[in-house]
């Protein structure tokens, strides 16, 4: 049998994600790291009540990580077309006031929902769903809002927050390269969420600039072994930022 | 109110870079904590930490060099240096946790006099962003706020008590403002030098929290 999960496109990648899906979106913020072709071909497939796992609510009125000022495709898109329910992030709105997101105006409005989460909490989180450990204790954000009304203990001599796993239906990530067998690699700071996210979705569909027969790849640098991934879509424009101003791609 | 001219934020950058010791794995914030890495005093060497997963993050990149793979945690695009590493999210915020940094420079909208630190929500706006902040609040050795004295209105950031969301309790070691340096003690926040031109008593007058002032409070050096 060969194997291959590389898939022809964007669209037919996302076509069984269903309304009330829960998704976790790779990104830190800006571009980077980003899967912009998954997230427009989400928009094309309309799916409503949608959960999104990502660090951002999606920073769609300013310009963060991308080069001139302009604005980059992200999950925002999604929070304004109306297709989501609830964002589970540590950075939801913008850093300053004035310029609100698409989400900040719909939680003022009680139309979506947050569940804040410091970073670090978040991807430990995230790994932990990987990697099958159901809860684990923090000192982060003990004694703070984010610990009201979890199981909070003592150890080692300080305050730890009990925290849950989080797992999802799909995870949509942006690596560098793939090899057909679903072996990624990524670049520079853009690993952020999307190797534990890699981990933690029943079906994982990996965004790429470019896919590689194996062997290409040197294992030695493999961060996401094949494994965790179901799919692959090669970017039709590779290395572009996609951004709004231009539309699906430029 | 004294309307004596107060330190700009590049001079209480310089004075937190005199703090970080040669060898050090630090953390800076966005706002002022950014600016300390220009400042630190020649002959150190200094390893900063991103969360966005970068370890020795060196000079960020010329206009039209700019590599979106290639970001700190405020979004700024860094140039590729030598013994840079990368790493990915859960990595990064375990080096905060588990304890692997040494220094983080934060800004804040309060600090109290036990060492609480109040900086990611404005109650007024009913919305704000975590992100790192819990976290190095948490876990890094030693946590030094930079941030102006005062906020827009005149009121003391340096309280009593928190009245904003806590970012973390009891985790400030010293707080450097455009008008003091103040170390979290036992005995409370005690003041350790005035900026320029400032005595004890009209520092103390513009702020909330009791300061324990020594015999002997030297002006800020650089």
């Amino acid at each position: 049998m060969t194997v291959s999960k590389v898939w022809p496109s964007a669209r037919e990648a996302v076509a069984d994600v269903f309304d009330g899906a829960v998704i976790m979106m790779d990104g830190f913020g800006g571009p980077g790291g980003m899967a912009q072709e998954l997230i427009l071909a989400l928009r094309e497939r309309g799916v409503r009540d949608l959960t999104i796992i990502s660090n951002t609510a999606g920073l769609d009125s300013v310009s963060f990580g991308t080069p001139g000022g302009s604005l980059p495709v992200n999950h925002g898109i999604l929070v304004a077309n109306g297709q989501v329910r609830k964002v589970i992030a540590s950075f939801p709105v913008s850093a300053s006031p004035s310029r609100p997101t698409s989400f900040e105006l719909l939680y003022r409005e009680g139309k979506v929902e947050l569940e804040l989460v410091p970073q670090g909490t978040l991807a430990e989180r995230i790994r932990a769903g990987g990697a099958g450990v159901a809860a684990f204790y923090t000192p982060t954000g003990a004694g703070t809002l984010v610990a009201e009304g979890k199981e909070v203990r003592v150890l080692d001599g300080r305050e730890h927050v009990l925290e849950t796993a989080l797992k999802a239906d799909f995870a949509c990530i942006r690596a560098w390269k793939a090899d057909r067998l679903g072996n990624l690699v990524y670049r520079g700071s853009s690993r952020n969420f999307n190797v534990p996210m890699a981990t933690a979705a029943r079906v994982v569909i990996a965004e790429v600039d470019e896919v590689v027969e194996p062997g290409e790849l040197d294992p030695e640098v493999i961060l996401t072994p094949g494994l965790y991934v179901k799919r692959v879509v090669v970017r039709r424009h590779p290395g572009k930022i996609y951004t709004r101003e231009q539309g699906a791609a430029s | 109110m004294t309307t004596k001219p107060r330190l700009e934020r590049e001079v209480i950058a310089m004075r937190v870079a005199r703090e970080l010791p040669d060898g050090a794995y630090v953390n800076l914030g966005i706002g002022i904590p950014t600016l300390v890495s220009n400042y630190v005093p020649e002959g150190r060497v200094v390893i900063y930490h991103s969360e966005s997963g970068v370890l020795n993050c060196g000079p960020l990149a010329e206009e039209g060099e700019e590599d979106i793979d290639l970001i700190n945690a405020g979004g700024q695009f860094l140039k590729k240096a030598p013994g840079m590493s990368f790493f990915h999210s859960a990595d990064a915020f375990g080096m905060i946790r588990g304890g692997h940094i040494d220094v983080a420079v934060l800004g804040a909208l309060q600090v109290s006099e036990q060492g609480d630190l109040a900086n990611w929500m404005l109650p007024s706006r009913g919305i704000g962003n975590i992100g790192g902040a819990m976290d190095l609040a948490a876990g890094a050795k030693r946590i030094i706020v930079a941030m102006e004295h005062t906020d827009r209105d005149g009121k003391s950031k340096v309280v009593r008590r928190c009245t904003y969301p806590l970012t973390g309790r009891r985790c400030v070691d010293l707080v450097v403002t455009d008008l003091a340096v103040l170390k979290v003690t036992p005995a409370g926040l005690e003041l350790r030098e005035v900026a320029p031109g400032w005595t004890p008593a009209e520092v103390q007058a513009q702020t909330e929290a009791t300061l324990v002032i020594p015999r002997d409070v030297p002006e800020i050096a650089l």
